[in-house]
């Protein structure tokens, strides 16, 4: 994987908006519980009211208030509140709020800041405890026996009907101060947010003392809430279609850039490359792996890193909530991920199982299909069924056994999830009585709880799909990293004027990279302009290598050719082509038309020269049977023509060329006898001036060339004409005597001659 | 989690493997007859009857329970927020851990059971599904068998083989899938529905308000990702058939300086790529924000009325939390359901593709009361013999010979000619359109064609042998041999000495390429096998190339071994052969365009004198 990291380099702004766009994601996604649990903390439970620090109160509770606050607290209060009475300047808009106004003055909450407010939280809501316990006492003779004996005051004793409020203020201060700490200590034995809670409660009952819409309150409160909340979850989607946009342009872009280098680099591959990686394998590299990355990075960027951010955030906030319930979470996450673990562990091997039983069963079957008749000729139908049954029957049970582990997965995701969620409730409400926290709090602590797990099951996967994509990174930095054998050298030289197609082989020895034996040996000889030079030998003798080494397609691992006198390693690879007609073994023809394989060497070519050249390739009839003519589509590897068919047509391919050499590495095997010897007599006329090399197995193909080279097991073992190495060698002799025999060679060379 | 169900990459022949699809709505073909398909699939079910009841029952059981459980977490949490109240206010005796203790305990035994129910389904399921793939392979192979060769010429193996494990694998990986997804998709959307109805009817009718609008959301974003889809599919098939094209004929388009133009090409279709690429992409990427957005926007809405109907003492605070829940259980159902329909027409079509395999035309069956054929006598005779491979196209117009026993027949003519279809017809597999070909007088459409095959021998070009050991692949001649008769073959067709050299003799795997032995080699074994199953009529096809000298002087000693004795059809490549035949059939064009012996035809001077002539001229100086 790192060895690619550079091909994100031109992708850096738009992952690192990415970045941002998963930050600003994750805040909305994580906030949004929060104002879920507001609506049901605040909205629904305490009906709107949000503090114990209320906006407006009436004069009466404020004095009150007071009487329980110390001296430094009354001033930060007093300087959050104004009275305001019938003849302030704004009356007639605070009376149409507070109808009570209208009886008697109330002090109305300055503009305070968030900070303000939260200082004045806690003095505020002991206050307003004490208040209403006190106000409790005075209504209900029996309740203040009861609360009295809990402040360690005996109040039975207070007659009826006396004003509690109006005594106090006139105790001794030190028995006053001693009676707020004792309140101060209660508050502090209750907690925090059951104080405010109950705090709550009285402030919505002086809300309504002041007259105010109390619903109306509580609705404005959950709709302002779920406004913000919606604008949250509006910029959350906005991030997320952000993110997939940059995430699907960066992977696109990157699969785009690597499969654009990796292809530039195999166009220029030489056939040493081509044979260490094999064709197939890249081309799968250039598609399957390139399209393999293109995912995984797209996964990779939306959540790969998006999981750990979410993750993370929901932790942190999480144990905000509930600090003595995240053990729960690393219960759970562990649990998940032992799952995982053995699941995977499992069903790995399987998994390699049963990608060789598929591979099995397509070779079962395609060697049913291929050999058909035979089958069929030694009637062993039912021997190939079993061994198909056999197979399929592996292949069934393994996916089964895989299948049932892998099924495990949901119900069982599915119970440490639910499970996780019942253990929050039952601790959280131990909490909730304890009061360390609160409903709404326990409520979006297990929704945090389940994004963290799933972002852990997030993570996990992601572990389980890298090491994959790791291969295809592997594979495919492999042909990016590797060298280019065969390229132009750095100060090139030119042909000659005029240049000569004289072909020299010095001493030539190749073998293949990493091969322990050569495959040619000491080849030498020379191929003269207007020469015919045959190359036979039987299959390994290294015929196509020899002439695969002119093109430089390999280059030579000891000795050297030279062409027109120059070494073909100085010259630029393009000047070298441009003198070589090259047949390769296959006629290989590419998609498109007729004309546009025949004119691939020259797009230009004059329609003469092309006419030509399907003439001279004796290809005239492939054209003419089809009614497109020369327009007749072409379909990939020319499969649409035969054979023999594309043996011509690339032979004319090359012929449009008009080079001064010409290479035809087997070309001719897939023609009968008259085509080929049609074709040869008019090559022999066209090429009168080039230099030719025909490589065959054939004897025919090359009984009249006017050199020819036996090669046995990559060494000339025979170079002359073929009356010299009828006479001279046992090997040609032998080769000749295969395919003809002597007699019928006889008639046959006298026929000729 | 749905990656976590996939399996492993399975890339079958002739496919081009894992291409990225969506994370749902695969832009897959769809069947043409849909509802046949399923409906012959359905049959597939049959006798998994029991078992599809069960999980049936499971699958409703384990979302039953999954369903109520919310509603009764919601009753706990309900209590708990009571106790509290009655804290704040003073009053009742705080929080009941008792009746919240035992809510959780039988919650926790509901989700177990649900568990368990969840996963009996997804056992018996796969089971069913695998079944059904075990057989419909086991169709898929039986069948190849009982087709005629003539289905074969026109298509190519990579398909059948793709329909062997992509489509059968296709079909029963979305068929468990399918069938659990859309039971408990279906109960669960019913049941959550049932339960949002009796908490609140109006909670229940906002959040329905909001649910049409993002099924249209998810329908028009795959309807707009399944445009890219396709066109990325497509893209994606001019990319790779372009790599494969120009590193196949890579010599080629470096010999003709190609290299520009193929770059200028493959940068042209990398670039339409990578725009499908990353539209389809992200336009797949859009479904989850955009739903996730609705599913918020029925929340506050809920939330909103919650709160209100909360403060009229409607419902309680563990009610809307329950509703909450349920609202979000119905998304996701909701979203599969949408899903199913897809995959079912995946499923629709590589169903369609294996049926329509399965129901293609048969070899006609066997004679009811065959001839007997113990021990052919050997006259072969064809009598007015017309044949094509397509009724349209005759290759064999009208051939008429006599063939008497013990006699050797050389079938010469060009390459093309249509020689081999001479022995497809005597092997009968294929037959004639008119006229007919008698065996000892018998029409060889009286006989069964396992006795008749019984009676010929046949050696190809191709040698075929399989992933085996020698010894498997010499006995495949006559299965029931000994190890002795297979040593004797072995030896008679020059086979044994060069076993011996190898690395474990006769117990040498012959890998799955076949390419650890030699052209010849495979060859000479072939040969051994035509011993081996002793026939008494030969048909042999000579090798034109591609041996090194030397074996073709063995193969050419083991088939003359071979034919002593035996009557035999040659299509020759070799004048000794020919001008050793009994009788020469010329074949040019597809038909028999002169028969007699070497001299008779030279004399004539017909086709036969100039395609003999013919070979050498070419060689002859200009």
């Amino acid at each position: 994987m790192v060895r690619l990291v550079r091909y994100l380099k031109p992708y850096t702004l738009l992952l690192l908006a990415v970045l941002v766009a998963l930050l600003i994601q994750a805040w909305a996604d994580l906030s949004l519980p929060d104002y879920m649990s507001r609506i049901v903390n605040y909205g629904i439970q305490q009906n709107g009211v949000e503090t114990p620090v209320p906006e407006a109160l009436r004069d009466q509770t404020f004095e009150r208030l007071k009487l329980f606050l110390t001296d430094e607290e009354r001033a930060q209060v007093e300087a959050a509140y104004t009275r305001v009475d019938s003849s302030s300047a704004d009356y007639a808009a605070l009376v149409k709020r507070y109808p009570a106004l209208s009886e008697q003055p109330i002090w109305v909450r300055k503009a305070l800041s968030a900070q303000d407010i939260k200082a004045l939280t806690s003095p505020l809501g002991r206050a307003w405890l004490a208040v209403s316990a006190i106000e409790r006492i005075m209504s209900d003779p029996q309740a203040a026996a009861t609360i009295g004996k809990q402040m360690g005051v005996d109040l039975s004793k207070l007659p009826a009907g006396t004003d509690l409020f109006t005594l106090l203020p006139k105790m001794p201060a030190p028995q006053r101060t001693a009676l707020i700490e004792r309140l101060n200590q209660q508050a502090e034995a209750l907690g925090e947010s059951m104080v405010n809670q109950m705090a709550v409660v009285a402030v919505r009952m002086e809300y309504q003392a002041l007259g105010m819409d109390v619903t109306a309150l509580q609705n404005a409160y959950i709709l302002r809430t779920g406004g913000t909340m919606l604008l949250l979850a509006l910029l959350g989607a906005v991030c997320t279609v952000t993110v997939g946009y940059l995430a699907a342009r960066t992977a696109a872009g990157v699969a785009r850039d690597l499969r654009q280098d990796v292809f530039r680099k195999v166009t220029f591959f030489s056939g040493a490359e081509f044979e260490k990686f094999s064709t197939a394998s890249l081309i799968t590299r250039t598609t399957n792996d390139v399209t393999q990355l293109q995912m995984v990075l797209m996964m990779m960027v939306r959540m790969v890193v998006y999981a750990p951010i979410l993750g993370i955030g929901a932790i942190i906030r999480a144990s905000g909530k509930g600090s003595t319930m995240w053990w729960l979470i690393a219960v759970a996450v562990s649990i998940l991920l032992s799952l995982i673990f053995i699941v995977f562990t499992v069903a790995t091997p399987r998994f390699k199982l049963i990608q060789k039983l598929v591979d099995r069963l397509n070779l079962v079957t395609r060697e049913s299909l291929s050999g058909m008749m035979v089958i069929r000729a030694f009637n062993t139908q039912e021997h190939e069924l079993q061994r198909f049954d056999r197979t399929n029957r592996d292949l069934t049970s393994t996916m089964l056994f895989v299948s049932r582990v892998i099924v495990v997965m949901m119900p069982a995701m599915m119970l440490i999830m639910n499970g996780l969620m019942l253990a929050i409730v039952w601790v959280g409400a131990h909490e909730v009585a304890k009061a360390n926290m609160q409903v709404g709090d326990m409520m979006a602590f297990m929704q945090y709880a389940l994004q963290i797990v799933m972002s852990f099951l997030m993570v996990s996967i992601m572990f389980i799909i890298l090491p994959r994509a790791a291969v295809s990174a592997d594979r495919v930095a492999d042909v990016l990293e590797t060298p280019i054998s065969i390229q132009d050298p750095p100060q090139p030289r030119a042909f000659p004027e005029p240049f000569v197609p004289v072909i020299e082989f010095d001493h030539v020895g190749f073998r293949y990279p990493g091969a322990e034996e050569n495959v040619l040996c000491g080849i030498t000889f020379t191929a003269q302009p207007g020469q015919v030079v045959g190359i036979i030998g039987s299959t390994g003798s290294g015929k196509s290598t020899l002439v695969n080494l002119i093109p430089r397609f390999y280059d030579v691992s000891e000795g050297a050719i030279r062409i027109s006198g120059v070494d073909i390693r100085e010259v630029r690879l393009a000047d070298l082509h441009d003198k070589i007609g090259y047949v390769p073994q296959r006629g290989l023809l590419f998609s498109g038309t007729l004309a546009s394989n025949l004119r691939y060497a020259d797009e230009n070519a004059p329609d003469e020269v092309v006419q030509e050249a399907i003439s001279i390739a004796q290809a005239r009839e492939v054209v003419e049977s089809r009614p497109e003519g020369l327009e007749a589509p072409i379909a990939q590897g020319g499969t649409n023509v035969s054979g023999g068919q594309r043996q011509r047509l690339a032979i004319a391919r090359a012929l449009v060329k008009r080079a001064p050499i010409y290479i035809f590495d087997d070309s001719f095997s897939a023609l009968d006898f008259r085509t080929e010897a049609a074709l040869r007599r008019a090559l022999r006329t066209a090429l009168r001036d080039s230099t030719v090399l025909i490589v065959t197995q054939r004897v025919s193909s090359i009984l009249h060339a006017d050199q020819i080279i036996v090669l046995d097991e990559g060494v000339i073992v025979g170079k002359g004409t073929h009356e010299e190495l009828m006479a001279t060698c046992p090997e040609y002799r032998e080769i000749v005597f295969s395919q003809l025999r002597q007699e019928d060679l006889q008639t046959l060379v006298t026929v000729g001659a | 989690m749905g990656m976590m169900m996939m399996g492993p990459r399975r890339s079958g022949p002739g496919g081009r493997g894992p291409q990225g699809g969506p994370p749902f709505a695969q832009a897959g073909e769809k069947a043409r007859d849909f509802k046949g398909t399923m409906l012959r699939l359905l049959t597939y079910l049959k006798g998994h009857y029991p078992a599809l009841g069960i999980s049936l029952g499971a699958a409703i059981l384990s979302t039953i329970f999954s369903i109520v459980g919310p509603k009764i977490l919601g009753k706990a949490t309900t209590k708990l927020f009571e106790g509290v109240l009655a804290q704040i206010m003073g009053t009742g005796e705080g929080i009941d851990f008792t009746y919240i203790g035992n809510i959780l305990l039988l919650l926790v035994g509901l989700y177990l059971l649900s568990s368990v129910f969840g996963y009996l389904q997804g056992w018996l399921l796969t089971g069913v599904s695998m079944d059904i793939a075990y057989r419909l392979r086991k169709e898929i192979a039986e069948k190849i068998h009982r087709m005629p060769l003539k289905y074969f010429d026109g298509t190519n193996h990579g398909e059948i083989l793709s329909r062997v494990t992509n489509d059968v694998d296709t079909v029963s990986q979305t068929l468990s899938q399918n069938l659990s997804q859309l039971v408990t998709s279906v109960v669960t959307m019913l049941g959550v529905l049932v339960m949002m109805l009796t908490i609140s009817w109006q909670m229940t009718l906002v959040a329905f308000v909001v649910m049409p609008l993002s099924l249209v959301i998810i329908g028009q974003v795959i309807k707009r990702s399944q445009k890219y889809f396709r066109q990325q599919q497509d893209y994606l098939g001019h990319v790779n058939g372009h790599v494969e094209e120009m590193y196949g004929g890579h010599f080629v388009v470096r010999a003709f300086n190609g290299e520009a133009r193929s770059l200028e090409r493959f940068t042209a279709y990398n670039t339409q790529l990578y725009e499908s690429a990353w539209k389809s992409q992200f336009f797949s990427s859009l479904m989850m924000p955009m739903v996730n957005f609705i599913g918020n926007l029925s929340y506050v809405a809920v939330a909103v009325l919650g709160g209100w109907l909360a403060v009229q003492k409607l419902i309680t605070v563990g009610d809307i939390q329950a509703f909450i829940q349920y609202m979000r259980s119905f998304t996701q159902p909701m979203g599969q359901l949408a899903n199913v329909t897809n995959v079912l027409q995946q499923t629709a079509a590589a169903a369609e593709r294996v049926f329509e395999f399965l129901a293609e035309e048969e070899e006609t069956p066997d004679p009811e009361a065959p001839a007997q054929l113990d021990k052919v006598e050997g006259t072969v005779e064809f009598d007015h013999v017309r044949f094509g491979y397509t009724p349209e196209k005759v290759v064999i117009k009208d051939f008429t010979a006599r063939v008497q026993p013990g006699q050797r027949i050389a079938i010469v003519g060009p390459t093309g000619a249509g020689k081999t279809t001479m022995v497809k017809l005597l092997m009968r597999f294929y037959d004639v359109l008119d006229g007919a070909i008698r065996v000892d007088g018998h029409d060889v459409r009286e006989f069964r064609r396992r006795d008749l095959r019984r009676n010929f021998g046949m050696v190809l070009q191709d040698a075929w042998l399989f992933n085996g050991t020698i010894m498997d692949n010499l006995r495949y001649g006559r299965l029931d041999a000994t190890d002795e008769e297979v040593f004797a073959a072995a030896k008679a067709a020059r086979v044994d000495h060069f076993v011996r050299t190898l690395p474990q003799g006769y117990q040498m795997e012959i890998n799955e390429e076949t390419s650890n032995i030699s052209q010849g080699q495979k060859q000479l074994m072939t040969i051994a096998r035509a011993f081996l199953a002793d026939p008494r009529i030969l048909i042999l096809d000579e090798a034109t190339s591609s041996v090194d000298t030397r074996t073709e002087v063995l193969i050419q000693q083991a088939m003359a071994e071979l034919m002593r004795g035996r009557m035999s059809f040659i299509i020759a490549h070799r004048l000794s052969t020919i001008r050793n035949a009994d009788l020469i059939l010329v074949m040019h064009e597809g038909d028999i365009v002169e028969q007699g012996t070497h001299e008779e035809l030279l004399a004539r001077g017909g086709f036969y004198a100039r395609l003999y002539q013919s070979q050498f001229e070419g060689t002859a100086p200009a």
